[in-house]
């Protein structure tokens, strides 16, 4: 399978990318040796996600789902980013080749990351 | 805008000079080269003079050439059919190969390990080239078989078979090459070399896929693959792929003549590409020794950056070029022949890109070509943590 039309408009113009210098929320998944590295930087009020960036070493597929889970949970609760699954960011970019299922599609994870940890140190049940 | 083709080690456009010579065998000489009237005879005619034709060029016998489906069969054909050879047959179980060589010979060497066979595999230094110790170290009484390529496919490493194929005969081994990326664009004599088998194929050389052949030494055997019919002089059944035969030999005789001048125009080409890849790309490696390489490729690794998606950034913009890393390839796992050069640093297997070129290959694209490479690589650094972090880590 090929990637959607929507993958590579993600991957050709990826959103929110780079770094957020006072981010108060950050996670970094995958391994280089894997080919796939994420790293979500998270700007949370309260229990609003003000803002989101990443920086992803990866192939197409792991730069598309970076720049698509960033813009389904910005200005979203932090609840709601914890409900966003792995599988829905990839139905939301139009599905993705089988292989890249597991090995690339670790956005979902990395802001899951970085939510809980930001949860668990601000006492946020 | 014209599409820009730096792929030719995964394969090339049929020539027109090799469409043209097939085309009378899409028409009116459709017979089948074993029957005995006149449509047949016309066609077997044919065949025997692209046999002639493949033989020319590596300097072997007609008879000694038997056509097949391409260099996967071929390769299989001598691992799986080689210890027919030995008296004491499966007492001869012990194959050394290189841990380089192209899938159908290193998946399938590795698969016969888990079915009796005994594999050794021969590693490569920093540069590619072969541990020649550890291939001599690694004989032994049960070894029946020696496989080493010519040319790697995805480096342009160029591998010393004259030397390994002497070695092999010293012990009563067997030798075996795949030449598949050297035949037609570098000198190449079956005869200098003394190799047992070589496996060719038709699609490298400007003909079309799905034809390939074998040169088998005289008084070699292997036990065919595809029994059922006497073609080949029973070495290979099956009604042949005439079409792919007359392709082949044509391509095959055409390349022999262009060799010399190809080498030339070529290995400029690529020198001048790389050279600038090199100066004008920061953290950039080539994999391969600059020197005892094929004139037709180049392999660089662009640290921090994952080669899919080079790749595909480079086809956006209208260049085609392949990637040694697991993630364009439908496998989870970085190449082999990359991993084994960068010293398992999976990292650079990863942001490894091959770039191949061949007969259709313009200077003029070369500063086009190094431009967008810069770009896309400034683009795809410029969020990577990879990057990021090796730049913060960089003393001030």
């Amino acid at each position: 399978m090929n990637y959607t039309e929507k993958v590579m408009d993600h991957f050709m113009n990826p959103r929110n990318v780079g770094k957020i210098e006072d981010a108060n929320a950050i996670a970094e998944v995958g391994n280089p040796s894997c080919g796939d590295v994420i790293k979500m930087y998270l700007k949370i009020n309260g229990e609003m996600i003000e803002d989101i960036k990443f920086q992803t070493f990866g192939c197409g597929a792991a730069i598309a789902v970076s720049s698509q889970t960033t813009e389904m949970v910005k200005g979203k609760s932090l609840k709601e980013a914890l409900d966003i699954t792995r599988d829905q960011v990839a139905d939301e970019l139009g599905g993705l080749p089988a292989v890249k299922m597991h090995c690339s599609n670790l956005a979902a994870d990395a802001l899951h990351q970085a939510v809980k940890t930001y949860m668990k140190e601000h006492g946020i049940a | 805008m014209e599409r820009i083709y730096l792929d030719y080690n995964a394969t090339t456009p049929v020539r027109p000079e090799v469409r043209d010579a097939v085309l009378p065998f899409l028409n009116k000489l459709f017979g089948n080269p074993s029957s005995r009237h006149l449509e047949g005879r016309q066609v077997k005619t044919k065949i025997e003079a692209a046999r002639a034709q493949v033989a020319a060029a590596i300097g072997a016998d007609p008879e000694r050439i038997v056509f097949n489906a391409g260099a996967t069969e071929g390769n299989v054909t001598v691992l799986r059919g080689y210890q027919v050879n030995y008296k004491e047959k499966k007492g001869r179980n012990h194959i050394i190969v290189s841990g380089v060589e192209h899938p159908a010979v290193y998946d399938t060497a590795k698969k016969m390990a888990g079915e009796g066979y005994e594999v050794s595999f021969v590693p490569v230094d920093g540069e590619g080239n072969l541990d020649m110790a550890f291939l001599k170290n690694a004989i032994k009484e049960t070894t029946g078989l020696i496989s080493v390529m010519t040319v790697n496919n995805e480096t342009g490493v160029i591998y010393p078979v004259k030397e390994i194929a002497k070695i092999a005969h010293e012990k009563g081994i067997l030798f075996h090459t795949d030449a598949v990326q050297a035949i037609g664009k570098m000198p190449f004599s079956v005869k200098d070399i003394d190799a047992d088998f070589v496996t060719l194929s038709a699609h490298k050389v400007y003909a079309p896929k799905g034809v390939g052949a074998l040169y088998i030494k005289k008084g070699k055997r292997l036990d065919p693959l595809l029994t059922g019919g006497h073609q080949e002089n029973n070495r290979r059944a099956g009604t042949e792929n005439v079409v792919g035969m007359v392709a082949m030999g044509r391509a095959l005789e055409l390349a022999s003549g262009e060799m010399a001048a190809d080498r030339e125009r070529i290995g400029k080409i690529r020198d001048a590409f790389e050279a600038r890849i090199l100066a004008e790309v920061p953290h950039t490696r080539r994999n391969g020794g600059a020197d005892n390489r094929l004139y037709t490729t180049s392999n660089i690794s662009f640290r921090f950056v994952e080669g899919e998606a080079i790749q595909l950034k480079l086809d956006y913009h209208g260049i085609a070029v392949s990637t040694g890393s697991a993630c364009s390839s439908g496998t989870l796992d970085p190449s082999h022949v990359i991993m084994a050069i960068c010293n398992g640093d999976e990292e650079e297997a990863h942001s490894s890109i091959r770039f191949s070129f061949g007969k259709y290959s313009k200077m003029e694209e070369v500063g086009y070509v190094v431009d967008r490479v810069k770009e896309v690589v400034a683009q795809l650094r410029s969020f990577s943590p990879l990057y990021d972090k090796f730049m913060n880590s960089k003393p001030k």
